[in-house]
């Protein structure tokens, strides 16, 4: 699937055209920095226990050192923030970042829109990783046992789909789409073995795992993700333009004096960091990967400089409202965040796709 | 551009899947000179030309640019030497034609200055006529366009020595003879230029040299006039031709009788 710019927004003469394409990748960043700062604003403010936007800024510019009247006085306030809401938020932050610019850096070495991390094994292997040391008990590491083992899980999966379809010092990109599949299903099979073994309190605790979910994020938790979100981040932004030159193919690439096969395994990896690091501590979130590079591009056009910056942005918003939502839509409840993601992605990638249609004349 | 120094494959063999591909081939591109590779289906024009790119190993015989082996070269040390011109030119992602033709200056990226980026796009636009293309997305274009955006995208990469694979398959005829003359004017300029042509009267017409290609074996290298007989043709291609002089330039009709 390609997706073709309306004529009328390409439409002026080629002096004009560079200086306008940075003017709108401004405006877009502009914009989702704004609305990201309000998403998690309005984060802050919602809760069991109600807190006013004036009590969040002033706890914040206290933190920093700047006494003001607008801090809370009640410490029970001040906690609610600082140990239970602001940790959820920066986590739901870093997360969609690390989520959406992996799915974009995805979509860029495979050449294809409709790639995403799940398809080289990161979220089933993460997921049987957790899953193990969900039913074995394992807490040799503490309370982050869970969270390294679906990291290990998941980069695991990773190295051996990538491992197994290497051949001849070259890598295809279908056989290593299909190497994915056998490894996805053979950490589906192990994830139902473990379900069917596991005990009653093992068995949902596996299911909400993979339902996703930012419940009880810890500050420690949320930093370490959030310097993981951060260095991906540089380093997808550093490579930026040899995805670009990856997309005229593997061999004009080369050419062009892009080592493929080094991007390619570097690439890889980095993916498998950033959703490992991602899906360790809050579990599978589905469709943030996918859906927010592509609007991104659809917005702002292919260039993977200001869709990865985009896609940090776009991710964060995303999982903030989503989280948002999963805690508040239910009094009481925590819904799985991963159904609320693509409740939310799901409508407005379809109106941004029909809309795009009738701009191009069809599914161009 | 930097002086360009010759490239040189000495006995080149290539063997895939046990069939041998590219049997002891050994011929030097010259600096100033177009070269027309031409031969059957599959007698192993492509794969001379990944080879003479640096992209393909040859499993016997060594290609050189100047004194080094070309595959022990950088990416990016290649990408300053050569540019090359695929037959498949798809892209993945719907980029628009300036940004494509941009892409070509990214071996230069912190080397050149933006006006000499500027300069290079510029002459690439006009000697490919698509100036009124730019604002387009590459994939909206049709297959000759692509053919000729693809081609600014390779001139802009400003190369000493520039390979191109059938750069006229997609093209009218009118276009068929821009590129050639672009080629030309390349090597006119100091160039080195190999051009894969299926068109003999074409590659008569413009190339300087001619090297014919058989069941991956050099059949005859040379001048048009030596290297286009119908003697040669009807052997490698079995097809039975004249030869008609055309302002100078041999032209081959098949006997069709």
């Amino acid at each position: 699937m390609t997706v073709t710019r309306a004529p009328a927004e390409t439409a002026g003469i080629a002096a004009e055209q560079r200086p306008s394409s940075t003017r709108r990748t401004a405006v877009l960043v502009v914009a989702l920095a704004g609305a990201l700062v309000a998403a998690m604003l309005v984060s802050a403010i919602i809760g069991q226990v109600p807190i006013s936007p004036a009590e969040v800024v002033g706890s914040i510019l206290k933190a920093v050192g700047i006494p003001n009247a607008w801090a809370p006085e009640d410490p029970i306030t001040e906690a609610a923030l600082w140990i239970v809401r602001f940790p959820r938020v920066l986590m739901a932050v870093v997360v969609g970042a690390a989520l959406a610019v992996a799915g974009a850096v995805m979509q860029a070495i495979f050449g294809n829109p409709l790639a995403e991390p799940g398809v080289v094994g990161v979220s089933s292997g993460a997921a049987l990783g957790a899953a193990l040391a969900i039913v074995l008990g394992i807490t040799a590491l503490g309370s982050w046992s869970t969270a390294v083992l679906a990291f290990t899980g998941g980069f695991g999966a990773v190295l051996l789909v990538y491992l197994v379809s290497r051949s001849r010092g070259r890598t295809e990109v279908v056989t290593l789409i299909l190497t994915g599949i056998a490894v996805n299903a053979f950490g589906g099979a192990g994830i139902a073995f473990l379900l069917f073994a596991a005990d009653k309190a093992s068995r949902e605790q596996i299911v909400f795992w993979q339902l996703g979910s930012l419940n009880g994020s810890l500050g420690s938790e949320a930093g370490l993700v959030a310097i993981v979100a951060v260095l991906g981040s540089a380093v997808a932004w550093r490579l930026a333009p040899r995805y670009d030159l990856l997309a005229l193919g593997e061999r004009n690439a080369r050419h062009l004096g892009v080592n493929v096969e080094a991007l390619r395994v570097g690439s890889i990896v980095l993916v498998a960091v950033l959703t490992g690091a991602a899906v360790a501590f809050c579990g599978i979130i589905a469709f943030v990967g996918l859906v927010v590079p592509h609007i991104i591009r659809m917005v702002n056009g292919p260039r993977h400089r200001p869709l990865i910056l985009g896609s940090a942005l776009g991710g964060a918003v995303l999982v903030v409202i989503a989280d948002l939502l999963a805690r508040t839509l239910v009094w009481g409840a925590d819904l799985p965040i991963g159904m609320l993601t693509s409740l939310i992605g799901g409508p407005f990638f379809f109106t941004l796709l029909v809309r795009q249609r009738r701009a191009s004349g069809g599914w161009a | 551009m930097i002086a360009t120094p010759s490239l040189r494959a000495d006995r080149v063999s290539v063997d895939t899947g046990g069939r041998t591909i590219l049997d002891d081939v050994t011929f030097e591109v010259v600096p100033g000179a177009l070269l027309a590779l031409v031969g059957p289906n599959g007698a192993g024009k492509s794969t001379l030309l990944g080879v003479l790119a640096g992209e393909l190993a040859p499993s016997r015989g060594t290609v050189r640019l100047g004194e080094r082996r070309l595959r022990e070269l950088r990416h990016l040390e290649r990408s300053r030497a050569r540019a090359v011109l695929t037959q498949e030119n798809a892209v993945s992602f719907p980029f628009s034609v300036r940004d494509v033709v941009e892409m070509g200056r990214a071996p230069w990226a912190r080397l050149a200055s933006l006006a000499e980026d500027e300069a290079a796009i510029d002459a690439a636009i006009d000697a490919t006529d698509i100036r009124h293309l730019l604002t387009r997305t590459y994939p909206s274009l049709s297959g000759g366009e692509r053919a000729r955006v693809s081609l600014a995208r390779v001139l802009v990469q400003d190369t000493p020595i520039v390979l191109l694979d059938e750069p006229t398959a997609a093209l009218d005829l009118g276009h068929q003879e821009d590129v050639m003359r672009v080629a030309r004017r390349l090597a006119r300029a100091g160039r080195a230029v190999v051009v894969v042509l299926h068109d003999l009267s074409l590659a008569a017409a413009y190339a300087d040299r001619i090297a014919l290609l058989a069941d991956g074996r050099l059949a005859a290298i040379g001048a048009p006039d030596a290297v286009l007989t119908p003697e040669l043709i009807a052997r490698v291609y079995r097809v039975d031709v004249d030869i008609v002089r055309h302002e100078g330039a041999p032209l081959v009709v098949p006997r069709r009788a």
